[in-house]
């Protein structure tokens, strides 16, 4: 059994202007112990299908659909029921450090409250355990940086940190929100790194929220590309890698950066994103593709499975996207 | 923590003295004395009465003189008006008063404002939400100069249940309407900021940190929530509670208290030069002293700030 399964997810967010749809029709599985990559650029829904999952939406967000965790239907789920599986089954990290800890908290006290929470450890314990997990994520000298206010640490550490305090009731699942998108470049590859080894330190399913595909390639068994709201690949990153089967992983893909390709300009994708107020029938991507036929605008492809367990939804045939 | 109480002192004292010299010059500088009255006074008599209260000397000797007696024996002067008392006989009989109905309608401001905040922006658009913002708005509106009458108008000459007036000593159930009075635009004005910052609060990425860890929505708001979302009242505190124990005239005139209020406004119209600069002094000093403690209160709430 997949320990996440997400079925037809719908999120739309009610706005003075209209309603936003975020994200439609959207279902994939994380098996135990996974990694899974959601691409896409931002605004493509990405973080609101976690945010739905956790019940983390806005107030004018609405989620549909299922959610499903070990069975259990996280939607339908009560507050306090939802509150015992956040950080203890799925806990979560964000993208900026720098304001996802509280300021005005010591680590120590932000840390220890989820171990008493859960876990019903006394403070000098729930203390004790904190400092141990701080030293697994290589933060040297835990004991006098857990005394201390998130504003004294760096950034790369309070990611550490976050990370830390994510792992702290050991959960299954960990969503990382864009780990690393507000870190400088050598601090990213060491967040990284610590994700993949505590991947396989403690077995836990990760799900990586990210635009930068050089931070997936490295990283992730899966992807999921994200685009408009809707999922249009999905397959081993390898394989999405080596042969994109989408005009959009194929156009992400080669508007990443090489060095090992002379060419003075960078390659970009034309155009914008759609306009999420908008119903749109076809394609997403449709206004944006250079391989676009007639029925792209007017019907949304269905997403088939192709080379077993891979995913695309696309009406150009595979030969012709070569 | 030392330090920056030693520093503000010393920056209280050329503030103080500034303050001094320029409401001296001020209110010399307004026409009219402490002398004048309808009927004429002979020349003579005004010369006199100049003389003994050192009036006809320069300015400049004047002020040094006045700042001397209060470095050196704390004593601001004989009241001009009031022939028989010094001007620390005022203040001693008037500030106990407008302190007492002052720090009660802090109290309530404070409670009831930040209670209010809180609700309206725990429960955002919700009907909670709405009638804090409408009793918080009302509240403003209504300057005090109307909501003084219309207390009387129902508790005292309709309901006969509270005093319309008179201070007696202070004691219940006197200053109960003057607290109304006087705390009621200070609470909308803390509801309106609490609900404000605490929304602010409630929307930012820690606090949805808190929430992904599962923490119950009362440890969310009370224990990461709350504290940030104070910081901006507190600004808003430290000048609020002076005015409020510095009194209104309004309340103090209105309810009869005999509180600072009314003396402040007696001794402006009056030119009573050494009561007027007595309280100008003490409002000064106040501001001064609870600016410095709003600042510490600050730096306790928000480790970012130190002293």
């Amino acid at each position: 059994m997949s320990l996440l399964e997400v079925r037809n997810l719908f999120v739309d967010f009610s706005t003075p202007d209209g309603t936003v749809h975020a994200v439609t029709d959207v279902s994939f599985s994380i098996a135990k112990g996974e990694t899974l990559a959601i691409v896409g650029e931002s605004g493509s829904g990405k973080s609101q299908i976690v945010f739905a999952a956790m019940g983390l939406l806005a107030d004018n967000g609405k989620a549909r659909g299922e959610v499903l965790f070990e069975g259990r239907n996280l939607l339908a789920l009560k507050q306090a029921q939802l509150n015992n599986v956040r950080a203890n089954d799925i806990a979560m990290i964000f993208q900026d450090p720098m304001t996802s800890l509280n300021p005005y908290m010591r680590v120590s006290e932000q840390m220890t409250e989820v171990l008493v929470l859960h876990k019903g450890m006394s403070k000098s314990a729930a203390h004790a355990e904190s400092v141990r997990m701080l030293e697994a994520v290589k933060i040297p000298d835990a004991r006098s940086v857990i005394r201390r206010y998130p504003h004294e640490c760096s950034g790369g550490m309070r990611q550490r940190i976050m990370i830390a305090m994510s792992l702290l009731c050991r959960p299954k699942l960990l969503i990382a929100d864009e780990p690393t998108t507000a870190l400088d470049v050598t601090v990213q590859a060491q967040i990284m790194h610590l994700l993949s080894e505590i991947q396989q330190e403690f077995g836990t399913a990760i799900i990586l929220i990210t635009h930068d595909l050089g931070v997936v390639a490295g990283s992730c068994e899966n992807t999921l590309v994200l685009y408009g709201g809707r999922i249009l690949e999905y397959g081993p990153t390898r394989d999405l890698f080596a042969s994109p089967a989408q005009p959009y992983t194929k156009g992400l893909l080669s508007a990443l950066p090489r060095l090992d390709e002379d060419g003075e300009e960078l390659h970009t994708i034309p155009g914008n994103p759609p306009n999420m107020m908008l119903d749109i029938k076809g394609c997403p991507f449709a206004p944006r593709c250079t391989y676009r036929v007639a029925e792209c605008a007017e019907t949304m492809p269905p997403l088939v499975n192709f080379e077993g367990g891979r995913l695309r939804a696309c009406h150009v045939a595979i030969e012709d996207l070569k | 923590m030392i330090n920056f109480v030693i520093r503000r002192i010393g920056i209280a004292i050329p503030t103080l003295l500034i303050l001094i010299a320029i409401s001296f010059f001020l209110m010399h500088a307004a026409p009219g004395g402490p002398f004048n009255s309808e009927r004429g006074v002979p020349p003579e008599v005004l010369a006199n009465l100049n003389a003994k209260y050192g009036l006809d000397q320069p300015l400049i000797v004047q002020l040094w003189n006045y700042i001397w007696d209060i470095i050196t024996k704390f004593d601001f002067g004989p009241s001009m008006v009031f022939k028989t008392r010094t001007v620390n006989d005022i203040i001693a009989q008037g500030f106990p008063v407008t302190f007492t109905y002052g720090t009660w309608s802090f109290v309530v401001a404070v409670v009831v404002g930040v209670s209010l905040g809180v609700a309206a922006a725990v429960n955002h658009n919700s009907w909670l939400d709405y009638i804090a913002v409408g009793i918080s708005i009302g509240a403003q509106v209504l300057p005090n100069f109307v909501l003084a009458p219309i207390l009387v108008l129902i508790f005292t000459l309709g309901l006969h249940w509270l005093p319309g007036g008179g201070w007696n000593g202070g004691h219940w159930p006197y200053p109960v309407m003057p607290i109304i009075a006087l705390s009621t635009s200070f609470m909308a004005s803390i509801a309106r900021i609490t609900r404000s910052s605490m929304l602010e609060v409630l929307h930012s990425n820690f606090i949805r940190t808190a929430r992904a860890k599962g923490l119950p929505k009362n440890t969310v708001i009370w224990k990461h929530a709350f504290k940030p979302s104070l910081l901006p009242v507190i600004s808003y505190l430290a000048p609020a509670f002076v005015g409020m124990i510095t009194g209104s005239v309004v309340v103090d005139v209105y309810f009869s208290t005999g509180g600072m209020g009314q003396l402040f406004v007696a001794s402006a119209t009056s030119r009573d030069y050494s009561t007027m600069m007595g309280i100008t002094i003490l409002y000064g000093v106040l501001t001064i002293v609870f600016n410095m403690l709003a600042d510490i209160l600050y730096a306790w709430i928000d480790p970012k700030i130190r002293l």
